[in-house]
């Protein structure tokens, strides 16, 4: 079987801090690291190649420096990795973001399961991996927390606020997989060395895909950011503190003085 | 002059981070209470490849050299000294020497294996009479046809009752003594004749475990010889060299802990209305303690530079082992005080790293020891000039 699996390479926001003056992210120094729910993608699929063998390409769309998450996918066991990478990419949306992915995987070819992750931590919208199956018409399960691989099929649960959803694929198919889903292992030594010593990272350019130019980094996308700012704190909570049946009134009446119910 | 890391080992340094947070942090408390050898985690730590970092790929290591066996060494220092001595002792004591000295035989035979975590080893020199004399060892080997029979007590051992393979120091000649007399052969577990004595009960790293090992007519096959017949010295000089490198670096990692842990510390708790840290008495301790862990981590990078670029070390590791040990002392010394009655009490990790960090100073030689060493070397430069 083929794996497809698409990594960002993302600030780790639990050290991120943000530009008091102009609401930007300060990205200088910050560590990167691989997004975690990828991760968890990543994870997947190698547990699916330990069951069926295979193997398994992992693809990022970045700037030169995304080149280290990659070589750390490759340590944790990922067989290929491409880099994609060029000025014309920056500045991506979600939609331009699934476009070039789509592209790239359609010059990879023949495949049986993209994995993404669930959400990005910096961007957050969670739109990447549902764009992209749309973009190469394959179905899609998305917020998958287990999944199997039963004959042509794909067999996975969908984690949803407030039920378990068990969906059926046919292949190739992609799901974007949650932080449930399993526990991503340690990169050994070995791979770690490998990586970087033994492996590659292919780089693709724009020149090297078969890409609608209109359709890529800053021009080809349709959203355009109109403010960045940080939101206020919310107020303190209060507490209401009387017997049950009061309490229940107080709120009651004060969800209604401002018409939420 | 070119400090920097390669991505490789900062990835090795990440992961072994990680690691450490998430399997070696939960577990400690435990393992020290109850002196419990953290036998899942040595498992996982193979997995990892972290048992055979320094050992060529070709028998059966990591092939990330002694930076990046000290690098992870140094991390494994911030949280865990049992940890760091169950593998000092394995890596430095017995799988380096195995790969210096062993014949292509023992390599494969016992060295992959080693360096893949799948035998766990160990290095039995000291004796009831020979401490820091380790001249002085009474344990002998006696040639009997094609095996060497074997007849003594080696003290002391870290690992020697979970070791599958121990490289032991004998006396095949008591007249020539240290010159020519001593020869090191590996032993493996299960040798008829050899046997587990007293498991110590100890003051700090209680994870580690300390023991005894019994020779009776311990029949050792003669192609066991590390190096050569009467050469046990210069085997057992040359692996403490590399032992003391990276018992130094583990020093820097939880030196850099102490340092970390107290200014988190000092510049949260409120006295006199303020942290702490605004006394000008903390922040001097504060600054002594970083400017020492600088000296000391540079000073092990240094001499690592000097190993992986074929030079002498011998002095600098003794320095290194000399020095990051007392400052990790002082180190924790100094964040016990700055913690206050926080750092007396037994569910905060200053008072096991108080009691885990004591052993640098004694054991792969002593500090004074060291100074011998130290100046050894310098009387022999001053003979060579
Ligand atoms: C402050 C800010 C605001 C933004 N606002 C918007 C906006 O309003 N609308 C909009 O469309 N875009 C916006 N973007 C851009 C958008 O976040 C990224 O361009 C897009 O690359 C990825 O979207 P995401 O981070 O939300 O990923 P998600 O859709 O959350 O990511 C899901 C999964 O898709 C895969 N994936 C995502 N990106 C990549 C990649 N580059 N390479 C490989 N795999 C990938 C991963 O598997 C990931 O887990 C914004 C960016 C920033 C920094
Ligand atoms: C937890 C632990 C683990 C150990 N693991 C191992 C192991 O795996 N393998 C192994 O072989 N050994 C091991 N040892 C033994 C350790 O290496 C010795 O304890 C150490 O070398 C010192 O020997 P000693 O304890 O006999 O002290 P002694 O040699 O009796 O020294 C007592 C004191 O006298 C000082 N002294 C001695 N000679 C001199 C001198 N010439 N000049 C100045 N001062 C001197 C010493 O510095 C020390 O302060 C371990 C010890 C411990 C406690």
């Amino acid at each position: 079987m083929r794996f497809i699996v698409c990594i960002k390479q993302v600030p780790d926001t639990t050290s991120v801090k943000i530009d008091k003056r102009t609401g930007r992210l300060i990205r200088e120094g910050i560590p990167t690291i691989i997004n975690p729910e990828d991760k968890n993608a990543l994870e997947a699929a190698l547990s699916l190649k330990e069951k069926y063998e295979g193997e398994i390409i992992v693809i990022s769309m970045g700037p030169p420096q995304a080149d280290e998450a990659l070589r750390e996918a490759l340590a944790m066991g990922a067989d290929r990795a491409i880099l994609l990478t060029d000025r014309a990419f920056a500045g991506a949306d979600t939609m331009a973001t699934a476009y070039s992915l789509g592209s790239a995987v359609k010059k990879i070819g023949e495949y049986d399961l993209i994995l993404c992750g669930r959400q990005a931590i910096d961007g957050d919208t969670a739109q990447v991996g549902p764009q992209l199956a749309e973009f190469l018409k394959v179905p899609q399960i998305t917020y998958v927390s287990e999944l199997n691989i039963e004959e042509n099929k794909v067999v996975a649960i969908q984690e949803l606020e407030d039920k378990r959803v068990r969906w059926e694929a046919s292949l190739p198919a992609l799901l974007t997989i949650t932080s449930e889903a399993n526990k991503p292992r340690y990169p050994s030594a070995y791979g770690i060395m490998d990586a970087y010593r033994e492996k590659e990272v292919e780089t693709w350019e724009k020149k090297h895909l078969d890409i609608d130019e209109e359709r890529i980094g800053l021009e080809g996308s349709p959203t355009s950011v109109k403010r960045i700012f940080s939101p206020e704190p919310k107020g303190k909570g209060e507490i209401i503190k009387e017997e049950p049946k009061e309490s229940a009134e107080i709120l009651f009446n004060r969800l209604r003085a401002k018409n939420i119910i | 002059m070119d400090y920097s890391i390669s991505k490789e080992l900062e990835l090795l340094r990440k992961t072994v981070r990680e690691f450490c947070e998430n399997e070696v942090v939960p577990v400690v408390e435990d393992m020290d209470r109850e002196g419990k050898f953290p036998e899942e985690n040595i498992k996982k730590m193979a997995k990892l490849g972290l048992m055979g970092l320094p050992i060529s790929k070709e028998y059966g290591g990591a092939g990330a050299g002694m930076l990046g066996y000290c690098i992870a060494v140094e991390e494994i220092g911030k949280v865990c000294n049992s940890h760091g001595t169950i593998l000092g002792a394995h890596t430095s004591l017995c799988c380096m020497p195995i790969e210096m000295f062993g014949t292509e035989e023992q390599k494969q035979k016992y060295l992959v294996p080693l360096a893949r975590g799948e035998k766990l080893g160990a290095f039995a020199l000291t004796e009831p009479n020979a401490g820091s004399d380790a001249a002085a060892i009474e344990t002998t080997a006696v040639r009997e046809g094609d095996y060497y029979i074997l007849n003594g007590t080696k003290i002391w051992i870290t690992n020697a009752d979970r070791a599958d393979v121990i490289i032991v120091l004998t006396v095949t000649d008591k007249a020539l003594g240290a010159r020519g007399g001593i020869t090191t052969l590996i032993v493996e577990k299960g040798t008829p004749g050899l046997s587990v004595g007293t498991l110590e009960d100890k003051m700090g790293i209680r994870g580690s475990s300390t023991a005894e090992l019994i020779f009776e007519n311990c029949r050792v096959p003669k192609e066991n010889v590390l190096g050569d017949v009467g050469a046990g010295f210069i085997v057992f000089m040359k692996g403490l060299d590399c032992g003391r490198l990276s018992l130094a670096a583990g020093c820097v990692g939880g030196a850099q802990a102490c340092l970390d842990a107290s200014i988190k510390f000092a510049m949260n708790r409120i006295q006199f209305g303020k942290p702490i840290w605004e006394k000008q008495a903390i922040q001097w301790m504060i600054a002594d303690m970083a400017t020492e862990v600088y000296a000391a981590r540079n000073m092990v990078y240094h001499a690592i530079w000097l190993k992986e670029t074929g030079k002498r070390f011998t002095k600098e590791s003794a320095m290194c082992k000399l020095f990051a040990s007392e400052i990790l002392c002082k180190a924790i010394d100094t964040a016990l005080q700055i913690h206050g009655g926080m750092g007396y009490m037994k569910k905060f990790p200053i008072e096991r790293m108080y009691r885990d960090a004591r052993i640098t100073r004694i054991y792969e030689g002593t500090n004074e020891i060291q100074k011998l060493v130290i100046a050894n070397m310098i009387s022999r430069e001053m003979r060579r000039a």
